[in-house]
């Protein structure tokens, strides 16, 4: 291959380091005017009433919408569609908006949002996840299962408590996952306005502009074709936009209303505030393993705080649960989880998507067996690895796994032999793995249409231009789209031009989310350029008298031997055989082998795979952790650009880290009188900690490349998975450093402290949550694991009651 | 409210400009002149994505009002290549990858211009010093570091030519 795996620098490499790469807010129209959004200071309340006309009146002011303006519903997911773009009559959350100024300028609007009377009714804010349990009254949302628990979830595959009962050691540990937001450095904005045509148009730092197509045809009421969703760059994403916006919305219908461009760029403290970011998730996991080291089964209890609204939370909360079963052989799976509905700003996908938390869990409680059990932590997690090309307790089909490859390569280069358990106290090392999805096997909303798109045009001179709706949001999905051609045509990637992510002329792709661009718009862009590549060799073949299997395309031309035409000479060929020259190409993955109510969340037609130890030195007096090294090996399946694949493990690495270490999206409660509102800590870059150049530790990144067949050349993901095992591998090395366990993320000085003083009392050396509360999980949907005679379907009749 | 009309010297032109007397640089620079070039990630002085050359030295557009820069040399992103042809440092990061989604880039390029131009041929800690005010979500920063010391050795090869 002359284009795959080689490093290259980036198609639009040039454009991002000379600033001409174009974000939402660098987009300026002519007569544009600027919104911002009136936001809730009550984390929980019913509006009264709202009088904008001190607002309407306001020199400059050209329009106030409010929630009458917005009778129809949205959200991500079809069975969550509990949102309106401004709140009518019920807030749930401090930054919930409930109005919105036009206005000739930002300060006119900041300043009219002031004249805005609202009068509110607080209602008691629910703070925690526990609350949420323990209040079912007043209500967040009126739908859900009960009082204020949004969604149950419970599945058991085979006996697996039985199983855990006669194992040789059980071992039961709670696990907190806090909060966290995304933080990309880029603020969400967006302009609206109505081309020339009439129709809408809305540029948007989205990584879903086909979700924020059908959004605004929802809300708006307009027909999706007079609609156009043009997804600018995004100044990075991480699963932060996601979502559907609110300001996307009003925006919209602000330019509806006025026929001006309009244009809203979130300040700092809303970008917090509009959050969507990791679920706070508390974790039971209890195990039985053999003593020889194999798992015997695994009973995971979650309890997931979704904030205020659903998000993506159903699909989050599944995910807590679903990914536990490929890293490792487990034959029996019990998972249980409950989503609930608290007064903060919403949750939903960060990178690693819900599963970075019982990950976290799982490789901590790996650590602790392996102790218990004398193995080598490496040892251990070798001897249990699942088999490639194997089906799941839950019904999952893996493909290739190169875990095994990863762990052995961290383990060599760290010098793990030689230096786990033997560093001099105060410092450790620590090992953890992970697994991530390649894509999610099931679209959003329900249908039978391909996930991903991709139209290829070739003219004349050579021109190669490849439409397609993935999005760039820094990941390189252009990049990658036109390496793929470029190598099917044997062309120069720099000479494919790339149209993404512009509902009005690209075809769907639904997003960048999930890690699925590679694989899905990669194999249909394959898929396209092969049609071309018939068309071109047919014609090609008569110019050269040779039949058309036995020409290579290579280096921008199509030759067999000494005979040879230029790329651009085959177009002129095909075109004036064929007429002009398109094709298209389109993915979608492999129905997953599960067939119970439940089994959409966990398929992937591939997963990756990563291995990661980390060195640690823990300050014993201060707490202080110092992160000298990290030695990271990702399974890719293939590398597309090396260079774009390493940024994307160190990007992981370092997210990982940051959020291991630091990352806190948490609440305070102000005072009665401001109705015990639920603020963010600290809604600012400088306070909101996260890791610079100074703190980063050196990152020893290798990939591994065991191509999976399902795979574009092979490619698996690159973007989430190496994320997930760096926070364990942090706890596992203060472990080995100190011998304390922090078993809950974020890993702070404090805490490590609080723990060293629990040691050197005498009492158990943690630092972590105590207690599980009471949660009504349902009776488990019963699914056979395939080894058990199933055929992935669930039994259609329960037996006894799940334990609570 | 009366617009400040002064000369401000961007990239080596002088710019007339009229503009409200509370704006600051970023603003001034990204909507009077249309150099969205540069980057803006709260203008509160806490991401570095906003900044600008001002007589050499990486300065917060965000915290400067526009009007204290009359008579200052200021140089942005939109000046850093030489005609068609990217800086080094441009070129180098382009080519390893350190810039991702290239939203902090145009800030870090700089705040790297200026480090080189007080130390041909600094090391990797004082690199990350240099750019430690400068967040990037995207890369973990080793891509940059990398970046900067290729730039480095791409310049000084330059100059011995």
């Amino acid at each position: 291959m002359r284009v795959i795996g080689k490093p290259r620098r980036r198609v639009d490499g040039r454009a991002k380091v000379t600033g001409q790469t174009r974000f939402a807010d660098d987009i300026a129209l002519p007569r544009m005017l600027h919104m911002k959004l009136l936001r809730s200071p009550h984390a929980h309340a019913l509006i009264e009433s709202i009088d904008l006309a001190r607002a309407q009146a306001h020199p400059g002011v050209h329009l106030v919408l409010s929630g009458k303006d917005f009778p129809v519903t949205f959200g991500i997911l079809p069975v969550t569609q509990d949102e309106y773009p401004l709140a009518p009559r019920h807030v749930r959350y401090v930054g919930d908006p409930l109005a919105a100024v036009v206005a000739r300028d930002e300060q006119i609007a900041t300043a009219a949002l002031d004249l805005i009377e609202v009068r509110y009714q607080p209602l008691e804010p629910i703070a925690s996840a526990e609350e949420a349990l323990a209040k079912p009254e007043p209500r967040i949302h009126a739908y859900g299962e009960q009082g204020n628990i949004h969604r149950l979830q419970a599945f058991r595959f085979g006996e697996a408590d039985a199983a855990i009962a006669a194992s040789d050691h059980v071992f039961e540990d709670l696990f907190f996952y806090e909060g966290n937001t995304h933080l990309p450095i880029e603020q969400h904005a967006c302009v609206a306005a109505i081309d020339p045509d009439g129709k809408l148009a809305l540029w948007s730092s989205t990584q879903v502009p086909h979700y924020v197509h059908r959004a605004l045809a929802r809300v708006l009421q307009l027909p999706a074709s007079r609609i156009r969703v043009i997804a600018t760059p995004n100044g990075g994403g991480f699963g932060g936009k996601t979502d559907i916006c609110n300001h996307e919305l009003v925006a919209a219908k602000a330019a509806l209303v006025l026929g001006r461009p309009v244009k809203i760029c979130l300040n700092r403290e809303e970008v917090f505030y509009m959050h969507r970011g990791r679920h706070p998730v508390l974790m039971k996991f209890r195990t039985g393993v053999t003593k020889d080291g194999k798992l015997t089964g695994m009973h995971l209890q979650t309890l997931v705080d979704g904030g205020g609204y659903g998000s993506y939370g159903v699909a989050s909360t599944f995910y807590t649960g679903a990914l536990q079963t490929v890293t490792y052989e487990l034959p029996r799976y019990q998972f249980e989880a409950a989503r609930v509905f608290t007064n903060k700003p919403p949750c939903g996908p960060k990178r690693g998507h819900g599963t970075p938390q019982p990950r976290f869990g799982q490789e901590i409680q790996l650590d602790k067996i392996a102790e218990r059990l004398s193995k080598d932590p490496a040892q251990l997690r070798l001897g249990m690895l699942a088999k490639p090309n194997s089906i799941t307790a839950n019904w999952l089909r893996i493909g290739t796994i190169g875990l095994e490859q990863c762990i052995r390569t961290v383990v060599e280069r760290s010098d793990w032999v030689n230096r786990y358990r033997k560093l001099p106290y105060g410092r450790g090392l620590g090992l953890a793995c992970g697994a991530y999805l390649c894509g999610a096997g099931l679209p959003i909303y329900w249908n039978k249409m391909p996930q991903s798109g991709v139209q290829l045009l070739l003219d004349r001179s050579g021109q190669v231009t490849l439409f397609c709706g993935a999005t760039e949001i820094g990941q390189g999905s252009d990049d990658i789209l036109a390496a793929i051609v470029a190598e099917v045509l044997g062309i120069d990637p720099l000479e494919v031009r790339c149209m993404t992510g512009d509902t009005g002329m690209t075809p769907v792709d639904l997003g960048s989310y999930s890690s699925r661009v590679t694989l899905m718009a990669g194999n249909a862009a394959i898929q396209a350029a092969e049609k071309l590549k018939a068309m071109l060799a047919e014609a090609a073949a008569e110019e050269l008298e040779v039949a058309p299997a036995r020409l290579q395309f290579a280096n921008g031309r199509v030759s067999f031997e000494s005979r040879s035409l230029t790329f651009a000479e085959a177009v002129v060929l095909a075109e004036a055989k064929f007429g002009t020259l398109g094709a298209v190409g389109s993915y979608t993955p492999p129905r997953g082998p599960g067939k119970f109510k439940g089994a959409g969340v966990g398929p992937s037609p591939a997963y990756s795979y990563t291995a990661c130890v980390v060195e640690t030195e823990v300050d014993p007096h201060t707490g202080w952790i110092h992160v000298p090294k990290i030695w990271i090996a990702h399974d890719i399946g293939r590398a597309i650009n090396p260079v774009l694949a390493r940024g994307q493990v160190e990007g992981s690495v370092y997210m990982g880290l940051s959020e291991a270490l630091m990352e806190e999206q948490v609440f305070r409660r102000l005072p009665p009188k401001l109705s015990r509102a639920l603020v963010h800590k600290m809604p600012s870059l400088l306070e909101y900690k996260s890791i610079t150049s100074l703190e980063m530790p050196q990152m020893d990144t290798v990939l591994i490349e065991d191509p999976d067949p399902n795979g574009p050349f092979g490619a698996k993901e690159v973007g989430q998975g190496p994320l997930l095992p760096v926070p364990p591998a942090l706890a596992n090395a203060i472990y080995d450093a100190v011998g304390v366990r922090i078993d809950e993320i974020p890993i702070t000085p404090d805490k490590v402290l609080r723990a060293l003083e629990r040691k050197a009392k005498g009492e158990t050396p943690r630092v972590g949550p105590e207690r599980f509360p009471q949660v009504p999980y349902p009776r488990a949907l019963i699914v056979p694991p395939p080894w058990e005679g199933g055929d992935g379907n669930e039994v259609k009749h329960h037996d006894a009651p799940a334990v609570v | 409210m009366r617009h400040a009309h002064l000369v401000l010297s961007v990239n080596g032109e002088a710019v007339e400009t009229a503009f409200a007397p509370y704006k600051t640089l970023l603003e001034v620079l990204r909507e009077d002149l249309g150099l969205t070039g540069t980057k803006h990630g709260c203008e509160l002085g806490e991401c570095g994505a906003c900044a600008v050359l001002v007589d050499g030295e990486p300065q917060l557009s965000c915290l400067l009002l526009a009007l204290e820069c009359e008579g200052r040399a200021i140089e942005t992103i939109e000046g850093m290549s030489r005609g068609a042809e990217l800086h080094p440092l441009q070129a180098s990061f382009a080519d390893l990858g350190a810039a991702q989604c290239g939203y902090c880039t145009p800030g870090i390029l700089l705040t790297a211009k200026a480090l080189l131009a007080r130390e041909p041929a600094p090391t990797v800690e004082r690199i990350q010093e240099a750019i430690s005010g400068n967040l990037c979500r995207c890369t973990g920063y080793q891509q940059i570091v990398e970046a900067i010391v290729e730039g480095a050795r791409r310049m000084n090869d330059e100059s011995h030519r």
